[in-house]
């Protein structure tokens, strides 16, 4: 099979892989980097459970080509906690029971987090538009906008 | 079927790739080809990238505004210059979606997507392609028609004259908020001599296979005051002459149902 040279930064390190022809960035970032953070939902860009970000916005890398991420900066759930201490939208989801199955969860992190990086103190409107791309079938969304209002809110909530 | 991923810097090189092997398609953002190659579509063997930096550029100096195929709805959004277009652009897909989907794709995309191309079509929009030797301009009802014929070229570029101050309006409507896939939409050009309607254009996306002006409305609309009653033969017309598909979001009933009623308030200007 036809291999392409790709070479990104994810999640802050340096990478260089050789990407199979058509395959998508979500294959690449699980197989070859070996991050399983985002995950593999409907392999049809409507579920969400596969966003990272790309460049500080969002991307669908099940429906994204790998070399279109060539030379570009990628962001995965697994980079969010830094030095022990999770992220506060971590926090936030888990204090809200923002996840049950807990599948969604990577994607909708990473779409909280490109629209928190933006607009630091977003209306209810903004927290859904952001998470329009990400499906959850356990919650039915309130707790999650909760979750994402209040770490807008608290942005120096962590847990120990 | 093993796939090759050929990427040019100039837009000629991929159209003579794509002209000379059948098995090769062009990929844009690729928010639906790469859902096909997912779904196990092997008519595909080579998929054909353009690296040509004026892609994506747009251009919004003087009368006429050009924005390149491979511009995305994120950079749409981005362009101040283009704040009428932004209620289109903000109506497809979600924010992950827009950074990827292109508006060239979106000339391809399949009822009942193709919300930017209705826009388009009511903006008179001019396709250019890049095929061949011999780059075309093709008007954009005429490429809609034969958008699937092979041989077609690449588009590199849509242009329009930018519309009256306040003329331009667009409406969707989805099942599903603040993200869904068009039940209708609807985009009109309205330009007004003297308060009354003069010269409109009105484009149906999600009411055919392709985008379509609807020339009854454009008709019913001439000389015509935007009220209740100056727009009440143009809303009696709405879906007159008209099958609409049948699809997983409406039936062609529900569809010509609710024409008229997101017609009305596209032109009375409401909102809901
Ligand atoms: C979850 C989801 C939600 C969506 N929601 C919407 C929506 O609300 N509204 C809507 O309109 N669409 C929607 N879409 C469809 C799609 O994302 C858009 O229509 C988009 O604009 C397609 O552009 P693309 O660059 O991704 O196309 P691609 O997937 O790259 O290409 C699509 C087709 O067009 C051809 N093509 C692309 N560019 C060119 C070019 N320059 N020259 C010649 N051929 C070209 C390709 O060969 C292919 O056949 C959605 C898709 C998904 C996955």
């Amino acid at each position: 099979m036809p291999k392409t040279p790709v070479q990104f930064r994810i999640n802050g390190t340096d990478k260089a892989v050789f990407a199979d022809g058509g395959q998508s960035l979500l294959d690449v970032i699980r197989r070859e980097v070996g991050d399983t953070a985002p995950k593999y939902g409907c392999g049809q860009g409507t579920c969400g459970a596969c966003m990272v970000l790309i460049d500080g916005e969002p991307h669908l890398s099940c429906i994204l080509l790998a070399e279109m991420a060539d030379g570009r900066s990628i962001e995965t759930a697994s980079n969010l906690d830094q030095g022990g201490q999770i992220h506060p939208l971590q926090d936030a989801f888990m204090t809200h029971f923002a996840a049950q199955c807990g599948f969604c969860t990577p994607g909708m992190l990473m779409a909280a987090k490109a629209l928190l990086d933006k607009v630091p103190n977003p209306t209810r409107e903004q927290v859904i538009d952001a998470i329009s791309d990400n499906l959850c079938r356990c919650t039915g969304y309130e707790p999650i906008i909760n979750a994402i209002l209040d770490a807008a809110q608290n942005p120096s909530r962590r847990s120990a | 079927m093993p796939i090759t991923v050929r990427s040019f810097d100039r837009l000629s090189d991929a159209t003579s790739v794509l002209s000379s092997d059948r098995a090769a398609r062009f990929i844009a953002g690729g928010t639906l080809v790469m859902r096909d190659l997912h779904e196990g579509d092997v008519s595909v063997s080579t998929l054909v990238r353009s690296m040509d930096r004026t892609f994506a550029e747009i251009s919004t100096t003087g009368g006429r505004i050009e924005i390149g195929a491979g511009a995305t709805m994120a950079k749409v959004l981005a362009n101040r210059d283009l704040a009428f277009l932004h209620p289109v652009a903000r109506h497809v897909g979600g924010p992950a979606i827009r950074q990827m989907a292109t508006v060239g794709g979106n000339l391809f995309a399949p009822s009942p997507y193709g919300d930017f191309a209705t826009a388009l079509l009511a903006l008179d929009a001019t396709v250019s392609l890049a095929s061949g030797f011999s780059p075309r301009e093709v008007p954009l009802a005429e490429f809609l028609s034969h958008r699937d014929r092979p041989g077609n070229g690449v588009v590199s570029k849509v242009s329009f004259p930018r519309p009256p101050h306040d003329a331009f309006r667009f409406r969707k409507a989805s099942r599903v908020r603040p993200k869904g896939a068009s039940v209708i939409a609807i985009a009109a050009v309205l330009p007004q001599s003297g308060g009354r309607i003069s010269g409109a254009r009105v484009a149906y996306g999600a009411m055919a296979q392709t985008p379509i002006r609807v020339p009854a409305v454009e008709r019913a609309l001439e000389g015509k005051t935007l009220d209740p009653s100056g727009i009440s033969t143009a809303v009696a017309v709405a879906a007159e002459g008209l099958s609409p598909p049948t699809d997983p979001i409406a039936t062609s009933w529900y569809r010509s149902e609710v024409a008229p009623v997101h017609l009305r308030r596209l032109l009375l200007g409401e909102t809901g």
